[in-house]
């Protein structure tokens, strides 16, 4: 009797544990949409698939390093991060005093980000995915034309330390996602891949010189500065950056 | 049954000391010798043999036999990624098995019309000019951006179109996410603009043979003098 009691519980946790380390994921239904940088400036077709509701939170990234010591302050190699990697932790498994187990993971690298996607059987969205799921408001799935929906985000990006807040502290958007604009910047897979910036001193997009096909670089709505702000952002990055306010979540192909 | 397994552990830990031998011996081909008494001084001799003077067997210079001994990768070499690749000759392998040469990197795909036939030009252009002596030092290898259209076939086309089907050409297609790692490793941008067009930033990128980054060459067609430089003063301190 007493091990068939056992058994339930052990079961019963094994399934806690399960459910909660899984983030909850909702579908994005897919569909056409001119990004604000685009594939020979036309639309950019979007297959369906599942993101997750939240950015991946600390106490999740903690339950990461733990099964996987690679990633683990201490153990990082160069390659893979910068030196600012999680700099404000305690310890290799232990949170910093003023980080909430709740707000979001950040100062990880690109390369620990998508290798947590890949360990949860996800994948880190691509540019186009983001801003898709992401140019939606509360109401509707393309809010671009909307100036609150402007205005909301760019008056986060004057707000110093949102990455203290918790998840789910700003609004659910119309796929039933949280926290796209308001609390962190996230990576994307291909975060690099449009050929805006780099070093300013060497910043002519139109150089062929330098790039090849680039004249297809080109910003097809100008009025959309914070979509602007963003791409400019992505491009000066480098994926061993580690950042205060950079985070990630990931996102999942539908089964066919 | 028990038998059978400890015969078959044998076998696998046989053909394993056979790998790892031969992997020593591949590398003491460079190996140089010298006299154990320095009859000559520093004077070395590239094949195995005794002293002409004293008479004794040279012995291998122990330079080189740091070399062999060392397997260690530093935090900042590309050894550290583990993606599989296949060669223009279909065969698997990780960028680790590149080891041990300076090596000179280039991403390209095959169906690009503007830059990138310059670009291996670059690259040819740079072989051209490395002392014959030292070639077998060097490994050029080209990346493709495109593993969906870029098959190890197609590659080995291409390496005959451009006559890089010489042995230091090493053509690799990986897999989608191996491609996207390598380039943020050597922070090449790139962004497919239509099924067969990609933009890319142009750099040639030179490692070290523990696969550490040393010189980055930006552009087409620019003065490779500097890179030039860099692989044989690579070559000669390492």
């Amino acid at each position: 009797m007493k091990t068939i009691l056992r058994l339930t519980i052990c079961l019963f946790l094994l399934n806690a544990t399960y459910t909660s380390c899984q983030s909850k994921m909702v579908q994005i239904n897919g569909g056409e949409y001119l990004p604000l940088y685009g594939r020979d400036s036309l639309n950019v077709k979007i297959d369906d698939f599942l993101m997750d509701v939240y950015p991946v939170t600390n106490k999740e990234y903690v339950a990461f390093v733990k099964k996987y010591p690679k990633w683990q302050r201490s153990k990082v190699i160069k390659l893979f991060a910068d030196e600012s990697y999680l700099r404000e932790w305690k310890s290799d498994t232990i949170l910093g005093e003023n980080q909430k187990e709740n707000s979001p993971i950040t100062q990880v690298s690109w390369f620990a980000a998508k290798d947590y996607c890949e360990y949860q059987g996800k994948r880190l969205p691509t540019v186009d995915e983001w801003e898709y799921v992401a140019m939606a408001n509360k109401t509707i799935p393309d809010a671009r034309r909307e100036e609150a929906y402007n205005q909301f985000i760019l008056s986060w990006y004057e707000k110093p330390k949102t990455f203290n807040q918790t998840i789910g502290s700003t609004f659910k958007n119309y796929w039933n996602v949280y926290d796209l604009h308001g609390l962190v910047w996230e990576w994307t897979i291909d975060f690099n891949s449009v050929l805006v910036s780099g070093e300013s001193r060497k910043d002519v997009d139109t150089d062929n010189n330098l790039f090849c096909g680039s004249a297809a670089v080109n910003a097809t709505d100008l009025m959309n500065y914070a979509a602007f702000m963003r791409y400019a952002i992505r491009g000066s990055l480098k994926a061993k950056y580690t950042i205060k306010n950079l985070g990630f979540r990931c996102v999942k192909d539908t089964k066919k | 049954m028990k038998t059978l397994k400890y015969v078959l552990l044998l076998v696998v830990t046989v053909t394993l000391l056979v790998s790892c031998d031969k992997k020593i011996a591949k590398k003491t081909d460079k190996v140089t010798y010298q006299c154990p008494m320095k009859c000559e001084g520093d004077k070395v001799y590239s094949e195995k043999g005794n002293c002409p003077v004293c008479e004794m067997k040279l012995m291998p210079t122990s330079k080189v036999a740091t070399k062999i001994l060392s397997s260690f990768i530093s935090e900042e070499s590309i050894f550290n990624l583990t993606t599989k690749w296949n060669r223009q000759d279909g065969k698997e392998i990780e960028l680790k098995e590149l080891k041990g040469k300076t090596l000179v990197m280039v991403m390209i795909y095959t169906t690009c019309k503007a830059a990138c036939p310059r670009l291996t030009a670059d690259m040819r252009n740079i072989e051209d000019k490395i002392p014959t002596d030292l070639k077998n030092e060097v490994e050029f290898v080209l990346v493709s951006i495109d593993p969906v259209n870029d098959t190890p076939k197609k590659l080995k086309a291409f390496a005959k179109e451009n006559f890089l089907d010489r042995q230091q050409w090493t053509l690799l297609q990986g897999t989608e996410s191996g491609v996207r790692e390598f380039a943020n490793v050597l922070a090449v941008k790139y962004k497919q603009i239509s099924p067969l067009d990609f933009s890319h930033s142009n750099i040639i990128s030179v490692f070290n043979p523990g696969g550490e980054l040393v010189h980055q060459q930006e552009g087409l067609g620019v003065d490779n003098k500097e890179t030039i430089k860099k692989i044989i003063e690579i070559i000669n301190t390492h």
